[in-house]
């Protein structure tokens, strides 16, 4: 089998006031359904290893995580080499249920902003409110990054992580490099 | 800049993230109907000087899409409310009905 490769390499930008990283090849299931039912919820928790995420929200044990995408989507997140069969099992599970579990590891890239002023970064670029009391570790926020769709949440404090589309990777890189740039820094949510 | 809600998210953000898909409401006249109900469904649009109501979805968020009732004079949202609905809620008749004592509801789509 060949070796997974990401969009960039693994690229890193430590040149600015925070770090920006791209994260090595990471498992994503997309699972769509009704997050009401049952026997969805069980099949989700059961392939994620992580309790139901409530809306807007991602729930994370140790290297899997799984976040509230909308009403319909979840977003499952494990290492690269258990996807087939953590999907396999999330399928056989599902057998009978009307929903769709996707293998999409290969379609997103992901990046991790980190530094104190990381809440900066993403502020400049995304209609989000970074205050700290306002964007707390355990949110899960779709957006825009500038002008690419984008997920983010903050697994950690001075930490954001972002995934997006795998075709925007360069995209996304740059632009988070810019918003970092050294000594731009605003010192905006400096309490 | 109009800051939306979204209520199948529950994320509120400035409008970029959002789209907006024109008068919402609308009656669909397909296969069989006149020819004047057909392009009137395809072509004629309200452009209201106050109170109006559109279809808005939340494209770069959760994707789905919902209801907003604002003023195109002062760009004051009354308020956002499900898809699933071919008339406005009573709630948010009753705000704008408060907000705009002049607005007449029976102008609300129905
Ligand atoms: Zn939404």
């Amino acid at each position: 089998m060949s070796d997974p490769v990401t969009a960039l390499k693994g690229l890193k930008n430590t040149g600015g006031f925070a770090s920006i990283s791209e994260v090595g090849p990471t498992g994503m299931i997309t699972l769509r359904g009704d997050l009401s039912a049952k026997p969805v919820i069980k099949a989700a928790v059961a392939a994620s290893g992580v309790t139901m995420p409530e809306q807007g929200r991602i729930g994370s044990e140790g290297n899997h995580a799984m976040a509230w995408m909308s009403p319909d989507e979840l977003l499952i997140l494990c290492a690269y080499g258990d996807v087939h069969d953590r999907l396999a099992a999330l399928n056989k599970k599902l057998s009978g249920q009307h929903t769709l579990a996707v293998n999409v590891s290969d379609a997103r890239a992901m990046f991790r902003v980190r530094g104190a002023h990381a809440r900066e970064v993403i502020a400049k670029v995304a209609p989000v409110d970074m205050h700290p009391d306002a964007f707390t570790p355990g949110m899960f926020r779709r957006t825009r990054f500038a002008q690419v769709p984008a997920a983010f949440w903050m697994p950690e404090p001075d930490v954001v992580q972002v995934i997006c589309f795998r075709s925007v990777a360069r995209y996304m890189y740059d632009l988070l490099g810019m918003a970092a740039q050294s000594r731009s820094e605003v010192g905006y949510f400096r309490r | 800049m109009l800051t939306i809600h979204c209520p199948n998210c529950g994320v509120t953000a400035e409008e970029t993230e959002f789209h907006a898909h024109g008068e919402a409401h609308l009656k669909r006249f397909g296969p069989g109907s006149s020819e004047d109900d057909f392009e009137s469904y395809l072509f004629m649009r309200k452009n209201p000087k106050g109170v109006h109501f559109e279809r808005w979805r939340h494209q770069y968020g959760c994707g789905k899409w919902f209801h907003v009732a604002r003023c195109t004079t002062t760009l004051e949202i009354f308020g956002s409310y499900s898809a699933q609905t071919t008339e406005p809620p009573k709630e948010i008749i009753n705000h704008i009905e408060n907000r705009r004592p002049d607005w007449n509801a029976t102008e609300a789509p129905k």
